[in-house]
């Protein structure tokens, strides 16, 4: 059977992130690999998308970028509706899932894992979709090499204080990320972190 | 100089083929058990709560139970991307089916359905092991069990799902009194029912990776669906 799937040219590594009492937190580094080579050194791949949430991604840079195109545009046609309503976290989330899922059908799958955090209704939002658009929510999450290295951690800290606050939530996604510089060969000290 | 040209049309096809990325594949094995028993006047379904990936757990706290009707609850478990678009497919048509016909889909008419929904992907399959509980049109508890291409049997207790094959044995022995001598067969009883629920889950955590963290279990009765947890071990 001819299939369309490549592989992921330009990737980013690990995304993390957590729940804390009245928010979310996303964390990534900001290296582009390119297979060993650590080729792109300011890759930002943790972005904004309106007030109310905020989007990770690792896997292919390229994919990634191509969405956030779309998203974005789907932003500024929210705006553009002036209505008041807008895009909520697990209207995006579930959108992704439609996304990618869509596409592995297609054998021509979208090479990356996102995780989706913010706020609806006063509540916390973070769940991830992965290039299957294998879809779930927790109060923590980890891809990639994070998911062996990083949730461990967070699974921990979360066990012994189940209610971080801000600073805490972010002195521990910086931990994790140090922790996983030490050991993921396609990782970065540079990080951003929303 | 023909021969050297010869030598090279020569070699065979399967070198000529350059270096070949590993394909890609669309399926996943996210784990998780079903149990479903089936009473007089009662149908309960329980599933675990782990959805997991190779070694990893992704999340400790994911029912892969879907509560379809007052009457139906599916559990489905496999490829979870799969379950997420049949269960959002399955509830649109039974809305669908709602608005038509002005009353809420019976749980036989859902087990055909969900058969023939499955067999529609017959050369693409969802990857799902499905059990589907609930009371009949007289108010009796049945059981529905599925392949992933739709072959659909009726039953009166059933296990799917990763330690699918390890628990039906089990419940033949418990449920259905077989290799049993002297025993008098009665109609099995809501406590029951949830003590061997709560117990081939405990065995099953024991044995399978795929199953642990907790069971949730719904109890679907004629006065509606209960819910019930229970703890297992997460390692």
């Amino acid at each position: 059977m001819c299939t369309f799937s490549r592989a992921p040219i330009t990737t980013g590594t690990s995304v993390l992130g957590i729940k804390f009492d009245g928010g979310v937190a996303i964390a990534a580094d900001i290296l582009g690999s390119y297979g060993s080579l650590a080729r792109f050194r300011d890759c930002p791949r943790i972005i904004k998308v309106n007030k109310n949430i905020i989007l990770g991604a690792g896997g292919d840079y390229a994919d990634y970028q191509y969405l956030k195109d779309i998203i974005e545009q789907k932003i500024i046609d929210d705006e553009c509706q002036d209505d008041g309503f807008h895009l909520k976290p697990k209207s995006l989330h579930c959108w992704l899932t439609r996304v990618l899922y869509n596409r592995r059908s297609k054998f021509d799958p979208f090479w990356t894992n996102f995780i989706v955090g913010g706020i609806q209704d006063g509540e916390t939002f973070l769940g991830t979709v992965d290039k299957l658009g294998t879809a779930y929510e927790d109060m923590h999450i980890a891809t990639g090499y994070g998911a062996y290295i990083a949730l461990p951690l967070m699974r921990d800290a979360l066990e012994k204080n189940p209610d971080l606050d801000m600073r805490q939530a972010q002195e521990l996604l910086v931990k994790c990320l140090e922790v996983l510089y030490y050991r993921d060969a396609r990782s970065f000290p540079k990080v951003s972190l929303i | 100089m023909v021969s050297t040209m010869q030598s090279v049309c020569d070699v065979p096809a399967i070198h000529n083929a350059g270096p070949k990325a590993a394909s890609f594949n669309p399926y996943a094995d996210n784990g998780g058990s079903i149990v479903a028993i089936a009473g007089n006047d009662f149908a309960i379904i329980a599933s675990d709560t782990r959805l997991s990936s190779g070694f990893s757990v992704y999340t400790r706290e994911q029912s892969k139970l879907f509560k379809l009707s007052d009457t139906t609850v599916l559990g489905a478990t496999g490829c979870w991307c799969d379950t997420l678009t049949l269960t959002r497919i399955l509830e649109a048509r039974m809305q669908m089916y709602l608005h038509e016909h002005q009353k809420c889909m019976s749980t036989a008419a859902v087990a055909q359905m969900l058969s023939t929904m499955m067999y529609y992907k017959r050369f693409f399959p969802y990857y799902i092991s499905n059990i589907l509980a609930g009371l009949d049109d007289e108010g009796k508890g049945c059981i529905y069990s599925y392949d992933v291409i739709g072959h659909c049997e009726k039953a009166k207790f059933r296990a799917g799902g990763s330690a699918g094959a390890l628990l039906q044995p089990l419940l033949d022995n418990q449920i259905g009194l077989k290799n049993m001598e002297n025993v008098d067969v009665q109609t099995i009883n809501v406590e029951k029912a949830l003590a061997v629920i709560k117990d081939v889950f405990i065995s099953a955590a024991e044995r399978d990776i795929y199953t642990g963290d907790s069971i949730l279990i719904k109890v679907i009765t004629k006065d509606g669906i209960r819910d019930e947890n229970f703890p297992l071990r997460r390692d």
